[in-house]
């Protein structure tokens, strides 16, 4: 990895992160780099930990030990109104968007404008539809959250987190549970708004080929590190082991299928004992 | 859903309904309209045996009521029962020869504190004293009395 | 033997640990209070779900429960002569223990358990935790103005299911079994004082209206973000804040009227 030369290019700057939950390690010495501009994705199986990432970048955990920084502020340590000063300039869309329910999608993407600027209600309304147009869904303003399909409950989420034009975007898992038509049309978005915006966008995803088509940077996760790293073509042509697997969706490798425990072969004998006993 | 000026028609309606009902409570239920023990004048009086007589009995004249008893302490030398009254303004041309005695409102009533007037052409004002009391009637003593007098009564009679 | 006193140990732990994040969230809560105060409409909405739709409850239970002490007053008074007492009786039970504790227990099954499941699905679908990432404290935003219109309604429904109350025992009384009109008011307002009996029912009423919004709230905040977890923290809001009205009653009565 090529040293602080680049240092002002470098959004967000991760060294040496650890966290875990009770007694689960879930990172383990991570270090990576998410350049401004540039779309950065963040592969891994699932439970690795890639949403607990993204909950550290924006504040909302705390590591036990390691460095985030945001924009050269570091993250763990900053008072709750920095913090909240930061976040206004990073959208997150999350899994399952969390829209507010109770509000329609006007209300929705006007939420955040009008809890952080004065702005007349014209204004605010003039903001709000230029968002939901950039997201293809202006006609959609009156529809509840209920009413929606996932793919537009996300593209929604979108339009609310670009609703303050932020310097970041945090996707969690954009492409999960969509169909291939809403798949695409994300994909596109995401490409688009980075590009058009200037934004910086950082894609958490266990869809190898959506993620691999519009990402500039990859870090592949497992067991709390990063095992790997580079362009998707760098990586489709990697040796290692794990990234192998990973990429190319192999059911067994280095990642085993089974849960970690005992063998199947004494599970059984334990259940015929107790059999024998009863 | 609702706009916001209906919601707050409907909500400003429910806080006024409660409010409504508290003034029902107050003017309809309780005492507020009828005596609020603010404009009257403290008068207070001995008894030997307040009996039953609790804090905010009723004071009556003629069985009108005309005030409460607003504390009731003991005489720590004389070993008498001091009541205060609280008795409403409008009430206040009761001779300084005014006598209170202790009755019970029926057979189980709550006990209250009656006052007799008498003829004086003075008039008793914040902090005065009744002199001439009668202490509250003791069912016990009176069936202790009763029985002790009907037992000596059958004895005449043997 | 050891195994077990481990677990009670840390059954007691986990409910001083509960305890300790109940106060320290309701400090945040109120800290949150000047916010929505400034942002007047958000309490006025919250005024609406927390408040005027328990409203029909309220009202018709509190009829009922008049009407009822009305018939049974009538039935024991009536055996002694003193029937005239029976708008003491009805408005005495109301104003001082059934308003603001029946009131109260409706309140939490009506409202107390809608706010713990609204809050817990917010936290379940990551609502709560997105304000954050849009940097919109969800305490002072979601929990304070749901907290301040519960505090708020409670005392209201409370005053308000009493003096319904009285209406009904006036129906059964005067109206169906004959009792005088006259007296039936007058025995009232000559026994029930305003600031003894009234305010202090409204003052058990305020108090509970701070106590049982305030579990509604943190069980919904507190609760564990699966569909079991909001339903299991719905139960415990109705559970806890019965437990919690009945026991504080029993003090505040202590205190108020009684000569312990
Ligand atoms: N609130 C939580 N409490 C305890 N463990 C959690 C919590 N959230 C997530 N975890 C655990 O942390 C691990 C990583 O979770 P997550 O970051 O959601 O994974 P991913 O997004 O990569 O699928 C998972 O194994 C999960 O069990
Ligand atoms: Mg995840």
């Amino acid at each position: 990895m090529s040293s602080n030369s680049d240092s002002n290019d470098v959004l967000v700057r991760i060294r040496d992160l650890h966290f875990s939950r009770g007694d689960r390690k879930i990172f383990n010495g991570v270090d990576l780099d998410i350049h401004r501009g540039k779309v950065t994705a963040i592969m891994g199986p699932s439970g690795t930990g890639k949403t607990t990432l993204l909950k550290l970048i924006g504040g909302q955990l705390k590591p036990d030990q390691g460095s985030i920084q945001v924009n050269g502020l570091e993250v763990p340590r900053l008072k709750l109104s920095k913090l909240y000063e930061l976040r206004k300039r990073i959208g997150m869309l999350f899994q399952s968007g969390a829209l507010l329910t109770d509000i329609n999608v006007f209300d929705n993407v006007a939420f955040p404008i009008r809890e952080h600027t004065n702005m007349p209600p014209a204004m605010v309304r003039d903001m709000v539809l230029m968002k939901l147009e950039s997201v293809g869904l202006r006609n959609a303003r009156d529809l509840m959250p209920s009413e929606l399909s996932g793919g537009m409950a996300r593209r929604v989420a979108l339009a609310r987190a670009i609703a303050l034009d932020p310097m970041m975007i945090l996707y969690d898992e954009p492409f999960t549970g969509q169909d291939p038509i809403s798949m695409g049309v994300l994909v596109q978005l995401i490409r688009l708004l980075n590009d058009a915006l200037g934004l910086t966008s950082v894609v958490v995803s266990h869809d190898v080929q959506e993620t691999a088509t519009i990402a500039d940077d990859i870090y592949v996760l497992s067991e709390g590190k990063v095992v790997g790293h580079g362009t998707p073509q760098q990586l489709a042509e990697t040796d290692s082991d794990w990234v192998k697997q990973f990429m190319q969706g192999l059911a067994d490798g280095p990642v085993p299928f089974h849960y970690p425990g005992t063998q199947y072969a004494d599970d059984l004998l334990a259940g015929s004992e107790q059999g024998g006993v009863a | 859903m609702h706009n916001s000026k209906t919601v707050e028609v409907i909500v400003g309606l429910f806080v006024a309904l409660g409010l409504a009902a508290l003034f029902m409570l107050a003017m309809k239920v309780s005492n507020l309209s009828t005596f609020s023990g603010d404009d009257g004048y403290v008068i207070t009086a001995r008894f030997e045996n307040i009996g039953g007589l609790k804090v905010r009995s009723p004071v009556t004249v003629a069985g009108v009521r005309v005030g409460r008893i607003s504390n009731i302490g003991f005489d720590n030398t004389t070993y008498e029962a001091v009541v205060s009254m609280n008795i409403s303004g409008d009430y206040n041309t009761l001779p300084t020869d005014t006598s209170a005695s202790i009755f019970t409102a029926g057979l189980l009533g709550e006990q209250y504190v009656a006052l007799e007037p008498g003829g004086d052409e003075k008039y008793l004002q914040q902090g005065g004293e009744v002199r001439l009391t009668q202490s509250a009637i003791v069912l016990e003593q009176v069936i202790g009395q009763f029985l002790y007098s009907q037992a000596e009564g059958g004895g005449d009679a043997k | 033997m050891i195994g077990t006193i481990r677990k009670l140990g840390r059954w007691g732990l986990g409910g001083f640990e509960r305890l300790g994040r109940g106060h320290i969230f309701l400090f945040h809560v109120l800290m949150g209070i000047p916010s929505v105060i400034v942002r007047f409409g958000l309490l006025v909405q919250q005024m609406l779900s927390v408040g005027v739709l328990s409203l029909l409850i309220i009202v018709v239970s509190g009829l009922f429960v008049g009407m009822v002490l009305g018939l049974q007053g009538y039935n024991t008074l009536v055996d002694f002569g003193a029937e005239q007492s029976l708008g003491v009786v009805v408005a005495l039970s109301l104003v001082r223990e059934l308003g603001p504790v029946v009131a109260s227990l409706l309140f939490a099954g009506r409202a107390g358990s809608a706010l713990t499941a609204e809050i817990g699905l917010m936290k379940s679908t990551e609502q709560l935790s997105g304000m954050e990432m849009m940097a919109v404290d969800p305490v002072k935003r979601v929990i304070a103005p749901r907290f301040l219109a519960g505090f708020i309604s409670l005392p209201l429904l409370a005053t308000i299911f009493s003096a319904v109350g009285v209406i009904g025992g006036y129906f059964v009384g005067v109206g169906l079994l004959g009792v005088d009109d006259g007296a039936f008011w007058s025995q009232m307002q000559a026994k029930v004082d305003f600031s003894e009996d009234i305010m202090n029912g409204v003052i058990k009423s305020i108090v509970f209206g701070f106590v049982v919004t305030w579990i509604a709230v943190f069980e919904g905040y507190d609760c564990i973000p699966t569909s079991e977890g909001v339903s299991r923290a719905t139960t415990r809001t109705v559970v806890h804040s019965a437990l919690a009205i009945l026991s504080l009653d029993f003090v505040l009565t202590a205190l108020m009227f009684g000569n312990i």
